[in-house]
């Protein structure tokens, strides 16, 4: 069992660094971290905040868009491309079991998310303390950052199999990716915010509204970061509507996320006939 | 020895539309069973239930003494797909590593494996930059990993020129003399017929016969065709004599059963006189072929 889940993620790594993924992934986390730790950069004093605590709340914000990006990018094709190329079926009459393949398949993925969260943050955080030394003081938020980070981009791996799985064509599984992506990234804040204001503080600020942003895994660990750096929750308007929420609540949903979109995406595998 | 695989009474239907119906077959071991079917028969659905890829509707289906798709059938099952494709990205060499690695065989004999088909010059080499002749190659040497009991083998021999034709039967004859029992399906009905033990024809999903090819000669009773060249101005006595002939081209053609053979020859030789030469053309095997894929009106 374990033998073949870790040839498949053997395999699965070399394809990834030979299509270039794994460069695409590092250099597009380092690069967007850099700008941002630059951009903001200029006000910590003001919030009395270390150096490094200001970063990773920036980097929060950036990761809450870029690490379900990276994670779709890599896994929309994971099995509609199998199938469109034709090589699912001689796959599957090997003696390995269908969930071992997605097992395999993850592990890889992960493995270069990881590598991809750690370069970028290392750079940002690397910059931090070299200009402040103070800013060690902060390595506990960017640790947190970090491992949440990773747990959400298992999230959106498990949910690009799902529907890499129920599209059955390279084209469509990239489609439904992207529109997944800014339908719970983008579009999903956007239409909560619009709520909140037409409510005007009634029934749905007050009872709907935190439980929709628990529901959705990319609020979930924007609003997990922040309530756990208290000195930034005045940046974000998201986490401050919803302050009320206690930190073991988005602690849950960022944790249990994964599970739900993997059995998610095992699920809809298995489904699929060759 | 009980037979690698048994099917009795199997039926698969596709929304209400028979793609297989009451197919029962079994092969032995060290038995070469050749399958033929125009395209949409019903061979790669077979094919596909042998290997548990999709669920029958019925009948029953045992491989290697296991349900098909059992973990312990397809340790035993090794299947090469019409066209096999692989990714492009990965070398000849890793790709056959993966898949020995898949079925927990030691990895050392990778190269080895490739120089068995004849693809070890080739084997660090993308698989992106191989001809399809080389990728039907990778695909042979990826289902001889771990002497399979059962090979089941579509259209292995398409995208291969002669010579390597010739290198895959033998290597079938290895195969099946270590008692592996073979699966194929072809088109190229001469290289079936020198080349395994047995022949099924399926058409419209039913199988419509199964023997050996001397067997179907017999059963299918084709007529024998005679050509008769005539001596010049002599063709219009010959239409005389043998009212059954016709003309095709330059010369007259007559055909009669197998049994009527020996007498329409006699009475050809009366002829003598007027007769240049006399060709016996006997049915071939598409004749064969297409009398039992079109006897259920196909």
């Amino acid at each position: 069992m374990i033998t073949r889940i870790l040839a498949t993620a053997a395999t699965e790594i070399r394809i990834a660094s030979r299509n270039r993924w794994v460069l695409i992934a590092v250099v597009l986390m380092v690069l967007f971290s850099l700008v941002l730790s630059a951009a903001g950069s200029a006000p910590t004093g003001a919030l009395g905040a270390d150096r490094l605590s200001v970063v990773a709340a920036s980097l929060t914000s950036l990761s809450v868009y870029l690490v379900p990006l990276v994670a779709l990018l890599m896994s929309f094709d994971a099995v509609a491309g199998e199938v469109e190329r034709g090589t699912l079926p001689l796959l599957l009459t090997y003696p390995v079991a269908r969930w071992e393949v997605l097992a395999g398949k993850l592990l890889a993925h992960t493995a270069i998310l990881i590598l991809a969260i750690v370069a970028g943050y290392g750079a940002a955080a690397a910059i931090a303390i070299v200009v402040d030394p103070a800013a060690l003081s902060g390595l506990a938020a960017l640790w947190r950052l970090t491992w949440t980070s990773v747990l959400l981009g298992a999230t959106f791996l498990g949910i690009g199999y799902a529907l890499s799985s129920r599209a059955k064509r390279v084209s469509g599984a990239a489609g439904l990716a992207i529109g997944l992506w800014l339908g719970l990234v983008v579009l999903y804040d956007l239409g909560l915010l619009a709520a909140v204001v037409a409510d005007d503080g009634g029934f749905f600020t007050k009872s709907i509204f935190p439980a929709a942003l628990l529901a959705n895994p990319a609020d979930a660990f924007r609003l997990f970061n922040l309530t756990a750096a208290e000195a930034t929750a005045a940046a974000s308007g998201v986490a401050g509507a919803a302050n009320a929420i206690p930190q073991w609540q988005s602690l849950l949903s960022v944790a249990v996320w994964p599970f739900i979109a993997l059995a998610l995406a095992a699920l809809s595998f298995r489904k699929v006939v060759p | 020895m009980t037979s690698t695989l048994t099917i009795s009474h199997l039926t698969k239907t596709y929304d209400g539309v028979a793609a297989l119906s009451d197919v029962s077959l079994s092969v032995a071991p060290g038995e070469r069973v050749a399958l033929l079917g125009h395209n949409g028969a019903g061979k790669s659905t077979l094919m596909k239930v042998i290997l548990g890829l999709i669920a029958p509707s019925g009948g029953e289906v045992t491989v290697c003494d296991a349900k098909p798709g059992q973990a312990a059938a397809r340790e035993q099952v090794a299947y090469l797909p019409e066209n096999a494709t692989f990714h492009s990205a990965l070398t000849g060499l890793e790709q056959i590593t993966f898949y020995m690695r898949l079925r927990g065989q030691d990895t050392a004999g990778a190269m080895e494996l490739l120089e068995r088909v004849g693809l070890g010059h080739a084997a660090r080499r993308r698989i992106g930059t191989y001809s399809k002749g080389m990728r039907q190659r990778v695909g042979l040497a990826q289902a001889l990993i771990g002497a399979p009991r059962l090979l089941v083998l579509d259209e292995p021999t398409s995208g291969l020129d002669p010579v390597s034709r010739r290198d895959f039967y033998e290597l079938l004859d290895g195969l099946a003399a270590d008692g592996a029992s073979i699966l194929l399906s072809s088109h190229a009905l001469t290289e079936v017929e020198a080349r395994t033990d047995r022949l099924l024809i399926l058409s419209g999903g039913r199988m419509v016969a199964e023997g050996t090819l001397p067997d179907l000669r017999r059963e299918a009773a084709l007529p024998v065709a005679m050509h008769i060249t005539a001596l010049n101005g002599y063709d219009s006595d010959i239409m005389a004599a043998l009212p059954n002939a016709i003309r095709v081209g330059e010369g007259l053609q007559i055909s009669c059963t197998q049994e009527e053979k020996l007498a329409t020859l006699a009475r050809i030789s009366e002829l003598r006189g007027k007769v240049v030469d006399l060709e016996i053309i006997p049915p071939s095997l598409e004749d064969i072929y297409s009398h039992y894929s079109r006897r259920d009106g196909q």
